[in-house]
């Protein structure tokens, strides 16, 4: 079923192509894509909440400045999903709410 | 102290940034160039080196004239670090810096900061729902990705950019539903005064005048004048309609995704971070770091080129970064004054025109009140979901600033460590306090000026730390 919420690509000029994992979903990517583009890709959103008040969240500003685009990539938390290109295999989780100060996510595969 | 391992050191890879290390390349200045970002570009020609859009008419030629600037760079011999992220700056211009999880600290002799713009916060009810984003964001993947946002699209705000990002959408095929533009009508009759001024510029005149012709021709609704905008969610999860006000009405649409936009102000986290003097700028309601005709900051030896020194655009940016890179080699014994003078003088015939312009267009795109100092109900720090009527009741419980906001309240507190809601918190305890922003002031930027893990801290301290592999 299509993701109405999913960014769509427009025709592209020869790129390598990766695969990474969104919610355990596999979504082809470009190799230089960042991870919160593939978190809009995939139509994850919202793709975290907030440790406040839990309200959901997706990537803002996608420059580094806003840090909403903070998600969980390969059992790491609060990884900055903009500034972060895909790797092959990658996999990227929401984060919800508060995170521990041990780098483990809510998933243990850290 | 150690021997400085460079010249000069630039952060930031955007149009001042790679001008300024091709400048001082061909000045035989031994240059580093660090940038947070993997491919050099800066926003404007973000990926420029790869460029992933097949249809070149998208994005326009203005685009693609960052392809020159890479290439010049590319010649330059400049030691060029991507990925790398400065996260603390010592007095005598040695650099804490961390790329791919290592630290390492380099000493420079000259500092030149070109980090560029951000978007100006733009907090109105509903701003921090999942499917609300910048237009920069929305540009950011068309240049990068070549990916666009899903549909029913609608752009709100003002600015030359919010013209631009509707028009590359319509050229790609997207329909955009609407473009509300919240430009405050008073903002036209002010500007014209400035007219003259913005008549030594007709080129880039002309283009602003192309781009509403094309959202014309694109049949994009432009709806001016308006106000009141909401973004509302039916399910609590996303954007799913918004309410606004135009023309005295009440009006309801649906929405996936609400691109906004309210200008771009000079990213100050790091020139702060540096204690450097800052004016606050009224017709751009921003600060800007206090710089000589070369871009010399209050501190000796540090520079600033570009839009972190006050927003004056791309092709600016370029001119400043030549200009620094010149006055950098003067200082350093490499050009005489009279070289370096008449070296720059063509730079600066190149530069007025770019900054003739700016007082009509800082008048002419003032945002609204309500998004500088907005509405009591709206979340201002989105980090901690601080809203403006909590900084209100602070400021009138005795908080004097943004600093005592932070321990009042926790504003600025969250991981953006203030970079988004730094310039409204000010505004809003200037506007209840009833005194200038000037003497509200701003955050105390201090290090790690990036969030940084207790590893990369650790890591600076081992010998031979690599920083490349």
């Amino acid at each position: 079923m299509p993701n109405v919420s999913a960014f769509e690509r427009l025709p592209c000029r020869p790129q390598a192509k990766v695969t990474v994992f969104v919610e355990d979903d596999p979504v082809e990517m470009q190799a230089h894509d960042s991870a919160a583009a593939a978190v809009l890709a995939a139509g994850l959103l919202p793709s975290r909440t907030t440790p406040a008040d839990e309200s959901p969240r997706a990537p803002y500003c996608l420059m580094g400045v806003c840090f909403e685009c903070l998600v969980e990539i390969d059992g790491t938390p609060n990884q900055q999903g903009c500034m972060i290109a895909v790797r092959d295999g990658m996999r990227i989780r929401r984060q919800c709410g508060a995170r521990d100060m041990h780098g483990e996510g809510p998933h243990g595969d850290a | 102290m150690a021997t400085p391992d460079y010249d000069l050191i630039i952060i930031g890879a955007g149009p001042a940034g790679m001008a300024a290390a091709a400048e001082a390349g061909r000045q035989g200045l031994r240059c580093a160039l660090l940038d947070e970002q993997e491919e050099a570009g800066g926003q404007i020609y973000r990926a420029i080196g790869r460029a992933p859009l097949a249809d070149e008419r998208i994005l326009g030629g203005d685009y693609y004239h960052g392809r020159d600037l890479l290439h010049a760079f590319e010649q330059a011999g400049t030691d060029y670090r991507p990925g790398t992220t400065v996260w603390g700056v010592e007095d005598d211009l040695s650099l804490d810096v961390s790329r791919q999880g290592r630290s390492q600290r380099l000493h420079t002799r000259r500092l030149l900061v070109a980090t560029g713009a951000q978007e100006r916060p733009v907090p109105f009810p509903g701003w921090t729902l999942p499917g609300v984003m910048t237009g920069g964001a929305a540009q950011i993947l068309l240049k990068s990705s070549a990916m666009v946002p899903p549909g029913p699209i609608v752009l709100a705000g003002s600015g030359p950019l919010l013209l631009l990002i509707a028009a590359q959408l319509a050229r790609a095929g997207v329909t955009v539903e609407a473009l509300l533009d919240t430009t405050p009508r008073g903002n036209w009759r002010r500007a014209a005064r400035h007219l003259p001024g913005a008549l030594r510029n007709p080129r880039l005149l002309a283009k602003g005048l192309g781009l509403l012709r094309e959202i014309r021709r694109a049949g994009i609704p432009h709806l001016k004048g308006v106000d009141g905008l909401e973004a509302l969610s039916r399910d609590g999860e996303r954007v799913t309609h918004l309410r606004y006000r135009q023309a005295g009405e009440s009006r309801e649409r649906e929405c996936r995704t609400l691109l906004v936009h309210q200008g771009v102000v000079p990213n100050v986290q790091l020139t702060r971070a540096l204690e450097l003097a800052h004016d606050w700028d009224e017709a751009q309601q921003c600060w800007q770091p206090r710089l000589d005709a070369w871009g010399e900051t209050s501190r000796p030896g540090i520079f600033v080129a570009g839009d972190s020194g006050g927003i004056a655009g791309a092709q600016a940016a370029e001119e400043e970064g030549r200009l620094a890179a010149l006055a950098i080699a003067e200082q350093l014994g490499g050009i005489e004054a009279a070289a370096r003078d008449r070296l720059a003088a063509p730079l600066r015939t190149r530069l007025a025109p770019q900054l003739a312009i700016r007082p009509f267009l800082d008048v002419l795109y003032q945002p609204a009140r309500r998004f500088l100092v907005p509405e009591d109900d709206t979340i201002v720090c989105r980090c901690e979901e601080v809203t403006a009527g909590e900084l209100r009741r602070i400021a009138d419980a005795g908080c004097r600033g943004p600093n005592q906001a932070k321990a009042f309240c926790r504003a600025g507190m969250g991981p953006c460590q203030g970079r988004l809601c730094g310039l409204t918190v000010s505004q809003v305890i200037a506007d209840q306090c009833s005194e200038p922003v000037d003497a509200v002031g701003y955050y105390h930027i201090r290090p790690p000026i990036k969030p940084l893990s207790l590893g990369e801290l650790a890591s600076l301290s081992e010998p031979d730390t690599p920083t490349r592999n």
